[in-house]
């Protein structure tokens, strides 16, 4: 166990190195010039080179990533060429909002994937198998401004239930929480129907049912816990999406999550931010798929046995 | 050995009844009611609330609020007045600016202004080491060259003599000097809150303007309230107003709508513009206004075949503009030259080139053309600049110039203009060119002047006409308020000999809209006005 901690955290830090390279490089490779957007219309060339000179984008480029990642080791994310602030405490402070947002997310999800799946696995073929597979299927195709454009419109602007906008109490979560699980339970409720109704037709099924176990205590004790594993692992890959992917989601409620600090920051070749929020993002992803790998030997002994 | 001498022109007689100015400026606040709480809405964070960098329409009119300048301008209009300073004088040769400061006005920290503040504030903004974007329009005074080449600690040109004068000498006349006074850039600000803040001022802004900042949520909101002690009795109007970022367009129309919001700050969607401006209770909510804004195509003179004249005029015959205004809804006028229609040197008579498909054509094949050609079209890529530059495509097709449309981020398009010889046409729309002051000098020097034709630069069109570069320079030496209409006619007649030259294809001078909940009072140009957007010091909600 601790094993495999260590070998995963040595991979995390080399994806991480990798992710935080090819981002610099990418940013390089843009035709666009920083010090020029930061001088303004009216700037004298002399400005323009003094301040390409501050921010070191007059050396090569591996030094200037040298620069990057020896401050990166110090916990220095750099400053933000346009707010002129330090971009770890932007981050920080947008934190929170993402973090809530995914773990509310991803609550929906899994609840309402859940369900849906194994009903529909438990009637196969059946009426409310094809409604439930019908609307998942609708579900992942959907884009998510259209979902979260209409439960805003009938739910906030013309019922009045919930606030339009903003951030602060449970109620301003709803809606965005409803947005993104509504959508992304329709995995859920595919992959928990196809590994139930692989689960329901093994022997030891059909053992517990023969021994006169209740429907529901064969279920819920004996074919789901077998069937959660993948549904864990989609867990986290959701964690690394939802931390950096809400950008629709943020935008039309007014969420203030890291995907809007992102979006602004690429608008205004913002590098530093961008590295930022590129390299929380992968560090999440990173993370996210660490805990699933490390929660799957918890549900299925076998694989703490290999 | 200056002998400085007040002006008797009507700018300066404005100074001189400067005492008769202030309650003619605030006796309408009498029929205004004073208080109330309005919020304020925008899609974008706010980036910095520094005067010296905060260069974005958002944060613009805050920091006009938030700090106060030597010189300003009556709400709603281009007409300076002065501000921080109690009065001024000009040197004949109009290189010596004297002004003499209000008595007693204070920071929001308790302390009061002196001069020493001018000149720190004015050598923070020039400063390279601030990173802002406001030093060039400072290049007239003194020792400008010397100081941000790092060979001297501060600006020569500015002098403090006493408790409360300052002067400024400058290295050649410069007509636009009380402009630049009153942009953003030259907001006074206290040296020992921008040390205490380091490096933080932008989020920890300390002045001496109307409101004072409160409270600011990182990407949620900021709160801003009534200065007490600002210099001017009875204004502000309102008590506060609250800023909402992150609220995505349609949905601040919609909460305004409700009541919830009282300025949605990023305007009106299209389709909702047309919902709106169809109802009675809709249109109420609309207020629509001209701004120094002019949307245009350059052609870089550089590249061939647009460095033939008659090329350039052959296409400014053939774009359909009327066509164009349509796809924003006529939310714009059609141009025919640089300068918008409210800027001072605008030439009412001048026709342009009138749109003509035979004609355009003719000329081509004058041009040695007659099969038309290949060129690229750049714009950004965000909505409705493609449909637009797509627009301009077919009108070009039509003659038969075949334009690739190349639809970039905001950014990569401004570097490859400021590239030489990478990009043959633009469409300026999303970065056109809004004016920093209403002087039509702003209209030339970086974006159809020789300094703006380098790497870098914003003259994109790569058009250098030195003969019309010496006129601008006389122009701007006419810094005598006694000339100001000769200087305008100067101003106009270049622009004007600009369009013989055809560097760009004036397209349209688009209107700014934005929606207002009913209860706020005030005219339509205090909520779109010429120098700050929207006026946070004149708006009041109606009793």
């Amino acid at each position: 166990m601790i094993g495999l901690i260590l070998v995963r955290l040595v991979q995390a830090a080399l994806i991480l190195l990798g992710v935080a390279a090819l981002t610099f490089v990418l940013l390089y490779a843009l035709p666009a010039d920083p010090a020029v957007l930061l001088a303004g219309r009216n700037a004298t060339p002399q400005i323009v080179a003094s301040i390409r000179h501050q921010l070191g984008l007059d050396q090569p480029l591996p030094i200037q990533f040298w620069h990057y990642l020896t401050g990166l080791l110090h916990g220095d994310l750099g400053r933000s060429f346009n707010q002129k602030t330090a971009v770890g405490p932007l981050i920080a402070a947008r934190l929170p909002a993402t973090l809530t947002l995914m773990a509310a997310g991803i609550a929906v999800e899994v609840v309402l994937g859940l369900t849906l799946g194994v009903i529909a696995a438990l009637k196969r073929g059946g009426f409310i198998d094809r409604c439930v597979m019908t609307a998942s299927f609708v579900g992942v195709s959907t884009p998510q401004f259209l979902v979260a454009l209409l439960l805003l419109y009938v739910f906030a602007a013309t019922l009045g239930w919930f606030p339009m906008s903003g951030y602060g109490t449970p109620a301003h979560l709803v809606l965005p929480a409803l947005t993104l699980g509504v959508l992304g339970a329709g995995w859920y409720a595919r992959i928990v129907r196809s590994a139930m109704i692989d689960v329901l037709g093994q022997d030891y099924v059909r053992t517990a049912n023969a021994k006169g176990l209740s429907a529901t205590r064969v279920v819920l004790r004996h074919a789901l816990p077998n069937a959660l594993l993948p549904v864990i692992a989609m867990i986290g890959i959701d964690i690394g999406q939802f931390m950096g992917g809400t950008v629709v989601v943020e935008a039309v409620f007014g969420w203030p999550g890291i995907g809007q600090l992102a979006w602004q920051a690429i608008q205004q070749v913002d590098i530093p931010i961008i590295m930022g929020v590129t390299l929380t993002s992968a560090l999440a992803i990173v993370l996210g798929n660490l805990v699933a790998d490390l929660l799957a030997p918890l549900i299925d002994p076998r694989i703490r046995a290999a | 050995m200056l002998k400085t001498l007040l002006r008797s022109t009507a700018l300066v007689a404005a100074i001189a009844l400067a005492p008769a100015i202030v309650p003619a400026l605030t006796s309408p606040a009498m029929a205004q009611a004073q208080g109330g709480d309005i919020v304020v809405t925008y899609k974008d964070d706010i980036a910095t609330l520094d005067p010296a960098i905060g260069y974005d329409w958002q944060n613009w009119s805050i920091i006009k609020s938030l700090f106060s300048r030597l010189m300003d301008y009556t709400p709603g209009t281009p007409d300076l007045v002065p501000s921080l300073a109690e009065s001024f004088t000009v040197s004949p040769d109009g290189q010596t600016y004297t002004f003499k400061l209000r008595k007693g006005v204070k920071f929001s920290n308790g302390r009061v202004v002196v001069p020493a503040d001018v000149k720190y504030s004015i050598e923070r903004a020039v400063d390279p080491k601030t990173q802002g974007p406001g030093g060039g329009f400072f290049g007239a005074i003194a020792g400008f060259d010397d100081f941000v080449a790092g060979k001297a600690t501060g600006l020569s040109g500015i002098e403090t003599p006493d408790a409360d004068t300052v002067v400024f000498k400058l290295s050649r006349p410069d007509a636009t000097f009380l402009h630049v006074m009153a942009i953003n850039f030259a907001s006074v600000v206290p040296k020992e809150a921008v040390e205490a803040a380091a490096g933080d001022f932008g989020k920890k802004p300390v002045g001496s303007g109307t409101f004072v900042m409160k409270d600011w949520v990182i990407g949620q909101k900021l709160v801003f309230a009534r200065n007490p002690d600002y210099f001017v009795k009875g204004v502000p109007h309102i008590d506060s107003f609250a800023v909402e970022v992150g609220q995505e367009p349609l949905v601040a129309l919609l909460r305004l709508e409700k009541g919830e919001v009282d300025i949605a700050g990023d305007g009106i969607p299209p389709a909702k513009f047309l919902e709106l401006s169809k109802s009675p209770e809709g249109k109420q909510l609309i207020v629509d206004g001209q701004q120094l804004n002019t949307g245009y195509v350059t052609l870089n003179t550089k590249i061939k075949p647009l460095d033939n004249v008659k090329v350039r005029q052959a296409l400014n015959m053939a774009i359909n503009k009327e066509r164009i205004t349509r796809i924003v809804n006529g939310r714009a006028t059609p141009a025919n030259q640089p300068l918008p229609p409210l800027m001072p040197g605008y030439d009412t008579s001048y026709k342009g080139y009138t749109f003509d498909v035979a004609k355009a054509k003719a000329m081509l094949r004058e041009a040695g053309f007659p099969d038309g050609f290949s060129t690229v079209l750049y714009s950004t890529n965000t909505d409705p600049q493609p449909r637009i530059a797509q627009a301009i495509q077919q009108d070009l097709a039509a003659i038969g110039v075949k334009a690739e449309i190349k639809a970039l981020a905001q950014s990569n398009v401004i570097a490859a203009g400021g590239t030489e010889g990478e990009a043959p046409m633009i469409w300026s729309g999303g970065m056109a060119w809004i004016a920093d002051f209403p002087d039509p000098s702003n209209f030339y020097g970086p974006i159809l002047g020789c300094a703006g034709a380098v790497q870098g630069g914003w003259n994109w069109s790569w058009y250098c006409n030195e003969a019309l570069q010496k006129r601008s320079v006389e122009a701007d030496s006419m810094s005598d308020p006694a000339k100001k209409a000769e200087r305008e006619e100067a101003w106009k007649k270049i622009f004007i000999d600009v369009m013989a030259d055809a560097p760009w294809i004036p397209i349209f001078n688009e209107r700014r809209v934005v929606a207002k909940s009913k209860r706020m009072g005030g005219a339509d140009n205090i909520y779109i006005d010429p120098t700050r957007v929207i006026n946070y010091d004149a708006i009041f909600v109606k009793p």
